[in-house]
């Protein structure tokens, strides 16, 4: 049986709890991800799939339910913990804002590297070098985030989401904003990617085409996965 | 990438070269108010240092005199008062009592650096028709000139006082209409007389005092006057000007003599020199506090410009510190880089001022003082400033909802 590297029971996600406002957006998730695993999650706009995302990727906290990853029950973390465990076993792909643009493209990849350590190393620079060969960009080492097209500047993302070796990498709608070539390059990048280091993805996209290429498809609706 | 600078270093630098404009416009305002700081500091302190010198250079530090002479009210044979109305004597001059073994104890004490017995007393100087009323120093020239810098104040003639010279102001010499190598009477209250040959004129740099000036030998002072063996006043210098006062109640405590510091007889000087520091303090301080506002809004415009940068940032495991640090970084970079800039534009500012402005006799206005200390405290001064203004914007940025901020 492969390695458990996600699990959600019964998570659960409101907004303004306790006044007349309150909104619940996700509700009773139970989901399961495995080492190796490439999934597609899909679902109408506002149904809750950015706020699943951000919930698996530490970055926001469920109101009830439990989340784990790599077995580590991560409600009792504090902040510094969950930090900490995101930048070790989460990589992130946006849609947007792909770049920090105040850096060239290896120094980008070398970021998340770079905070975790402290200082930049020739070790760091050689594994950011490895990751932009890898995703067919060493050339384009040295140039700003500005001086790249945007589907050169989502390959260099999926890069920086390799940095650190994750075990997840969360891309949520990566593909949206490119034209089909760029879109299908860029996946086939990442399913690369998913079949070299057995790396786990979990994929946020309204593309049928590209969904249909992933290992499973989760449909969430309402904020309910779909049976 | 720099492999010596830590992450936070990289980061803040990259960020504040980025926005070059931005960058170069507060670097600008912080290195224009840092500039305002250094020219007035190093100007008023010139300024200071100047007025000082002329005041403290022509009048002792510390002058010890003979103690008021009061009247003791009459007593009857049980001690009774007799009559309640006490009237003030007149004060005779009269010598300093001991005054040979008060200047041994003054010589012994650390703090002072010179000490000049002199016999003052008013007199007559008579030229043919013309008469003017003097003030008489007698003065031993090796000590005195120590103290009050008569050579440098000579216009004419020499600093030369033997028995037989006289020194005068040059508003006296003119009334007389004497000059180098004229003889004059003295006359003295007594009815003494003494014919001295002018041997300088001084400019003290008051009219007043330059009408009634004259420096004669203690001797010859002694004898006009008088007073044999006698000394009306011990003057004194010390190392610290501004301990003057409590050196000289510290004096007149241990001793039978009245002590006055310059402090305590240049009171309005004292209070304008006061007043001049404490008007300087607050110009700083508000120029500090406009940098610091400037540099605050800066940051605050960055951290919400950035914030999309601050939420990937997060995302890929940067701790709230780390970003806190980031901008932190960057308000102490801009304040230090501004201070340099300032630091050279406040010297060139202060050499061209220095260069223009002139007083009068066309002598420089104040004399350059350009400091190592000067520059090092306000570098110091601005990038705590810098700082201080970033902890806002840093907090604020550290406390960003990476959610909220990649959504932007």
């Amino acid at each position: 049986m492969a390695e458990e590297i996600l699990r959600l029971e019964k998570v659960c996600k409101a907004y303004n709890v306790g006044q007349t406002s309150e909104t619940e957006v996700l509700h009773d998730i139970d989901l399961r991800l495995e080492h190796g695993e490439f999934l597609a999650l899909m679902g109408p706009s506002g149904s809750g799939k950015s706020t699943l995302l951000n919930i698996v990727g530490l970055l926001d906290r469920p109101t009830s339910g439990r989340l784990t990853i790599k077995g580590q029950d991560t409600g009792t973390l504090g902040d510094t913990e969950l930090t900490r465990l995101r930048g070790h076993t989460i990589g992130f792909v946006f849609q947007y804002h792909l770049l920090i643009s105040a850096f060239t493209a290896r120094e980008n990849v070398m970021m998340p590297m770079l905070a975790d350590r402290g200082f930049a190393s020739a070790e760091i620079e050689q594994r950011a070098s490895k990751l932009l060969a890898q995703v067919g960009l060493e050339k384009f080492a040295n140039n700003l985030a500005t001086n790249m097209s945007g589907g050169q500047q989502q390959r260099v993302a999926v890069a920086r989401a390799l940095a650190m070796n994750p075990d997840l990498v969360l891309a949520d709608e990566p593909t949206g904003n490119l034209d089909t070539k760029s879109a299908d390059s860029v996946f086939e990048l990442m399913r690369q990617v998913n079949r070299d280091s057995g790396t786990s993805f979990l994929l946020v996209t309204h593309n049928l085409d590209l969904a249909r290429r992933c290992d499973r498809i989760i449909e969430v609706v309402d904020g309910r996965i779909q049976p | 990438m720099n492999h010596w600078l830590p992450f936070e270093w990289i980061t803040a630098v990259r960020f504040l070269r980025e926005g070059r404009l931005q960058t170069l416009f507060i670097i600008g305002g912080i290195a224009i108010g840092v500039g305002v700081i250094v020219f007035m500091s190093a100007m008023l302190a010139g300024l200071q240092a100047n007025f000082i010198k002329r005041v403290l250079t022509s009048q002792p530090q510390i002058q010890l005199l003979t103690p008021d002479q009061v009247a003791r009210p009459l007593r009857g044979a049980g001690g009774e008062i007799e009559d309640a109305r006490v009237q003030r004597p007149s004060q005779r001059v009269i010598s300093i009592d001991q005054w040979p073994k008060i200047r041994s104890q003054m010589l012994t004490m650390p703090e002072v650096t010179a000490v000049a017995p002199t016999m003052s007393g008013s007199a007559l100087a008579v030229r043919g028709d013309a008469s003017r009323a003097i003030t008489l120093s007698g003065v031993e020239p090796d000590s005195y000139f120590k103290i009050v810098k008569v050579p440098d104040y000579i216009v004419a003639g020499e600093p030369r006082l033997t028995s037989e010279d006289i020194i005068i102001g040059i508003e006296l010499a003119k009334d007389l209409g004497a000059t180098v190598g004229d003889k004059l009477n003295i006359q003295a209250a007594s009815g003494a007389n003494r014919v001295l040959t002018i041997s300088g004129l001084v400019d003290l740099g008051n009219k007043g005092v330059n009408q009634r000036a004259s420096y004669v030998a203690l001797r010859t002072a002694q004898s006009l006057l008088g007073m044999i063996g006698g000394v009306t006043t011990i003057d004194m210098t010390v190392t610290d000007i501004y301990a003057a006062e409590e050196i000289a109640q510290r004096i007149q405590a241990a001793d039978a003599v009245e002590a006055d510091s310059w402090i305590k007889t240049n009171a309005q000087f004292f209070t304008a020199v006061q007043a001049q520091q404490t008007s300087n303090t607050l110009i700083r301080l508000f120029v500090a506090m406009s940098v610091a506002f400037g540099i605050a809004a800066v940051l605050i415009v960055s951290v919400i410009q950035r914030s999309k940068d601050i939420g990937i940032l997060r995302a890929m495991g940067t701790s709230r510190g780390q970003i806190l640090r980031v901008f932190l970084l960057q308000g102490g970079l801009l304040g230090f880089i501004g201070s340099l800039f300032g630091a050279v534009m406040g010297a060139c500012a202060l050499a061209y001022w220095h260069s223009v402005a002139r007083q009068a006799d066309g002598s420089e206005l104040f004399p350059l003082i350009l400091e190592r200390q000067l520059f090092v405290l306000t570098a110091l001064l601005a990038t705590l400033t810098g700082l201080l203004a970033a902890t806002a914007p840093a907090l604020r940025a550290a406390k960003l909802d990476p959610v909220v901020a990649i959504r932007g």
